[in-house]
């Protein structure tokens, strides 16, 4: 006995819309992907529980201090007094304005640096005082 | 005099190479894109030179010296221990403000533990003293 064939379909995956849909998940990936900046100093980041994510990463400055006790920001090493300066430029900026400053602090150094960070972001007020001490997340 | 005719290419764009460009740049995008986002312990400083009268009875502090001990309202505490004394304080009160206030020489770590464990008693109120 022999079987008859009955599909006389094609058997063709329709390519035509693959770039289409390529296109589309590159678009997302583009619109969603925001370059690293700056490079900043090495440090060991504390642990915590109560973390939050930082939202606002376009509008964010990042500022280093690690264990030597040197700051950094936008690729510089600065004085804690030069700071205020360059936040307020920051903050001031039409295009994109700050909106929350993150704190890269190594946990071996001493509060009394983070004090100066602290009175820097204060004399500029405004949206310099929105600050995220970051953090590893601690597992329980 | 007739011009001879010397196309004869049709004149199509190649589109069969599109798709392999478009994979090329979103491997590149999805090579580069960290998905790592920052995480950390948020917090509003105040604004310079704004003071607010405080009744001290609604005020709790919290002290951390260079050697990393801790004093809460002038009994000496462990770290593990601060989010559950906050939760009872702020039980009794719900206005409590715990200011904390570490030396110049405290370690930023226990710094953030400290507020990591205020954050974890939902602390509605910390207040960061400067060091003198």
């Amino acid at each position: 006995m022999k079987f008859q064939k009955k599909s006389k379909v094609t058997s063709q995956i329709p390519q035509a819309s693959l770039p289409d849909i390529v296109f589309m998940l590159l678009i997302f990936f583009m619109v969603s992907t925001v370059m690293k900046e700056h490079e900043g100093l090495k440090v060991q980041l504390p642990d915590a529980k109560e973390v939050k994510k930082l939202e606002e990463k376009r509008g964010a400055a990042t500022i280093w201090a690690d264990e030597a006790g040197r700051i950094s920001i936008e690729d510089n090493i600065v004085q804690p007094s030069q700071l205020r300066d360059i936040v307020y430029k920051m903050v001031s900026d039409p295009l994109n304005p700050l909106k929350i400053v993150s704190l890269r602090g190594d946990k071996d150094i001493e509060f009394g640096r983070i004090a100066e960070i602290h009175e820097e972001l204060r004399t500029v007020g405004g949206a310099a005082l929105n600050i995220n001490y970051s953090t590893l997340v601690e597992a329980d | 005099m007739l011009l001879d005719k010397k196309k004869k290419g049709s004149a199509e764009i190649p589109t069969s190479s599109l798709a392999d460009i478009a994979f090329l740049l979103l491997i590149f995008f999805l090579v580069t894109t960290t998905i790592a986002t920052d995480k950390g312990i948020s917090l509003t400083l105040p604004e310079k030179g704004q003071e607010t009268k405080v009744r001290s009875k609604n005020i709790t502090n919290i002290l951390i010296n260079a050697q990393g001990l801790i004093m809460m309202d002038e009994e000496q505490i462990d770290v593990s221990q601060i989010s559950s004394q906050a939760r009872q304080m702020l039980d009794v009160n719900e206005n409590l403000i715990f200011s904390v206030k570490a030396v110049k020489g405290a370690k930023y770590e226990t710094y953030i533990d400290v507020l990591d464990e205020l954050k974890e008693a939902n602390a509605p109120r910390i207040s960061i003293a400067e060091p003198e």
